[in-house]
């Protein structure tokens, strides 16, 4: 029998037919949608009197454009975005399609709200017009963005024309060292090799780093594989994956469950399975990773210096790096520790998660947040929200002096009313420093949870291994 | 989508690598529910400056450059954000084709899709006909034959792959779902049969959210 890799085993399990050498007809068995990636998709299956073909496949939350400040009920007060979510509902209601609305106790960011109710299962295939939709990798399921006109596609059969992509092997040995988290290593990762790196494969995370760490870091690691241009990303599903999946699925139980055990245990890589790249990392030698750069892999460890322009041979390396610097304000061979910063944004489908937060509370102990730094919590989902504040994580970053906020995706894309003012300089556990991306001319470091909340409390980029005490920071 | 075997175009350089789809469509672009309005948002904070007024260096707002409708773009264009706002924006702009050595992997897919080509050469080619294109004053003028899979330019000639199945969209103007939608007994079978083997994942957004209420 021929050996195959984790993404073929899913591939073949999809496909309704081959339509040729590229492309199969893909069985999607969960679409997700939110306001503003949907609409059109809507409105052209109105245009030609088509319907959704499984509505009990598909889900809706309402996540890019709400804002996040404290209030109840939660008021949409820009026109437009208000006009998007009421368009969702009314879409959502006419075709039977499930809703995390508005004032939804549970809405928050789609790739948030969907596994923490269960809603991501091994060997699924996951599609969302979103790029981060990548994040179901953690638990073995093969999630992918798409366009608007390949959401209609979907809303119509329940499929999708999908071009094969190719096998990336990424394998991470080693022990992550203490103040490193899986935000460094995935950042790590995609410096070395490169915004392009991934692009045309899915990519497979394994090694003894990737098993020791728990799902939600998973869920960091595969969310930002597609700033390496990655199709997909996967982990193959073990014990720390199935618990958390079975933990928040009350209905796999009884001869279910076993069925579903049993057909979990084989979405593996066989052994002799090929990939046509692959890649070898030591978390031994990870330290905190921080961009400098407006591509996510223009990054360096917070001990290293950002490149001199002479060492760079490649022009376009080079362009880019110029170009880059210009709009972040920095030098060539400059460290970034002890750079000032004026916004820390803590949240994302990135960084948002409960296990992010108390990091964040881990970190600060009993320190405020800087004096002239305005820094913002924004829980990933009203799940995440509820859980911190019985923790009593809410109270302490209250009192720390961090703005305790809504769920939504807010300023990580920046599309509600958390906007940075130009040139400000953000410390951020988002996955994008692209220019502009949390405002015009605003400028993000991206980083851990820990080293956000460290630049918090400090006022500038710090090594958060200093704060935590840790020897030969 | 329309049927399209032939371009001839005026290319101008976006000497930018990795120009993300959130520069190509900024978010404020972004609220609407149908697809209008879209042309004032092509790569804006390129085009205004921080105070809404028009850059004059920007190479689309002089005069000479008004008829671009080919783009000769840096590697891994269109990376980032699923938003396919870009590649409408960037039709009712009046683009038609973007070179570039590699592409972001969802605009790739939404721009083939809505008939806007993506042509893929080798970085030295792109770079080749960047050079030819800078320093005239004016755009340059290309001629992209989806048919035979060619480049023209004045002084060179690259051919390109592109898909059978991209090619045939493009040359007949095909409607993906319409065709799709013909694979619907199929899809019904193979749905029963998947959720027989397994039905834990069967109805699993209405099931979930019910359970949640």
């Amino acid at each position: 029998m021929s050996q195959k890799t984790l993404y073929q085993k899913i591939i073949d399990s999809h496909t309704v037919t081959v339509l040729d050498d590229e492309n199969v007809l893909l069985f999607c068995d969960l679409h997700l949608m939110n306001e503003y990636t949907s609409p059109q998709a809507f409105a052209g299956l109105d245009e030609r009197d088509r319907g959704v073909l499984v509505p009990g496949q598909n889900v809706s939350v309402v996540s890019h454009i709400i804002p996040t400040q404290n209030e109840s009920p939660r008021q949409i007060a820009d026109p437009a975005s208000s006009l998007q979510a009421l368009n969702l509902k009314k879409n959502c209601v006419k075709h039977g399609i499930p809703l995390f609305d508005t004032n939804d106790p549970l809405q928050g960011i789609e790739h948030v709200v969907s596994p923490e109710h269960g809603m991501i299962r091994p060997g699924m295939v996951v599609i969302c017009g979103d790029s981060h939709t990548t994040t179901y990798g953690a638990l073995g399921a093969l999630g992918f963005g798409i366009g608007t006109s390949e959401v209609e596609h979907v809303l119509a059969t329940q499929t999708l024309v999908y071009r094969l992509a190719k096998n990336m092997r990424i394998r991470v040995n080693g022990k992550l060292p203490i103040g490193t988290t899986s935000k460094d290593m995935i950042l790590n990762i995609i410096s070395k090799i490169g915004a392009k790196g991934a692009i045309g494969h899915v990519v497979e995370f394994c090694g003894s780093a990737i098993n020791a760490l728990s799902t939600e870091a998973r869920f960091t690691i595969c969310n930002m594989a597609v700033e390496a241009g990655a199709r997909g990303a996967l982990i193959a599903p073990d014990k720390t994956a199935i618990d958390y999946v079975l933990l928040r699925a009350p209905d796999i139980s009884g001869d279910t469950k076993d069925d579903a055990l049993k057909y979990w245990k084989n979405l593996y890589s066989d052994p002799e399975a090929e990939f046509e790249k692959e890649f070898e990392f030591d978390a031994t030698e990870m330290a905190p990773f921080v961009t400098w750069g407006t591509s996510p892999d223009q990054a360096i460890a917070i001990i290293d210096h950002i490149p001199f322009k002479e060492s760079i041979k490649d022009p376009t390396v080079k362009l880019s790096l110029e170009q880059a610097l210009k709009y972040t304000k920095l030098e060539d061979g400059q460290t970034l520790e002890g750079l000032p910063i004026k916004h820390v944004f803590i949240g994302s489908c990135t960084n948002g998660r409960i296990e992010d937060l108390r990091d964040v509370i881990l970190t600060i102990g009993d320190r405020r947040v800087a004096q002239g730094v305005r820094a913002m919590v924004v829980p990933g989902s009203g799940a995440v929200k509820e859980q911190a504040e019985q923790e009593g994580i809410a109270d302490k970053l209250i009192a720390a002096g961090f703005e305790w906020r809504k769920p939504g995706c807010s300023m990580c894309l920046a599309m509600n009313d958390d906007v940075l003012a130009f040139g400000t300089r953000c410390a951020s556990t988002t996955n994008r420093n692209f220019e502009g991306r949390q405002g015009r001319g605003a400028i993000t470091h991206l980083m851990s949870p820990a080293m956000a909340a460290a630049a918090a409390v400090t006022g500038v980029i710090t090594d958060v291994r200093k704060l935590q005490g840790v020897k030969n920071a | 989508m329309l049927k399209q075997s032939h371009i001839q175009g005026h290319a101008a350089t976006l000497r930018i690598a990795n120009f993300d789809t959130d520069q190509v469509m900024p978010k404020q672009f972004l609220r609407g529910i149908d697809k209008s309005g879209l042309k004032e948002g092509l790569f804006y904070d390129l085009r205004f400056d921080e105070f809404g007024k028009i850059r004059a260096d920007f190479f689309l707002n002089q005069p000479a450059y008004s008829q671009t409708d080919v783009l000769l773009a840096g590697q891994n264009y269109g990376c980032g954000s699923s938003r396919e706002h870009a590649v409408w924006g960037m039709q009712q702009y009046g683009f038609k084709a973007v070179i570039a050595s590699s592409f972001g992997e969802i605009f790739y897919s939404n721009a083939m899709g809505n008939g806007l080509l993506l042509v893929v050469l080798p970085e030295e080619q792109v770079q080749a006909l960047m050079r030819e294109a800078e320093g005239n004053g004016k755009p340059l003028a290309i001629d992209i034959d989806i048919e035979k899979s060619l480049v023209q330019t004045l002084k060179h000639q690259f051919s390109f792959s592109i898909s059978t199945r991209h090619r045939r969209m493009f040359l007949e103007g095909l409607d993906v779902i319409g065709l799709s939608l013909k694979y619907k007994p199929q899809i019904e079978d193979f749905a029963r049969k998947h959720w027989g083997a397994q039905p834990w994942v069967k109805d699993i957004a209405i099931s979930t959210r019910k359970r949640l209420a």
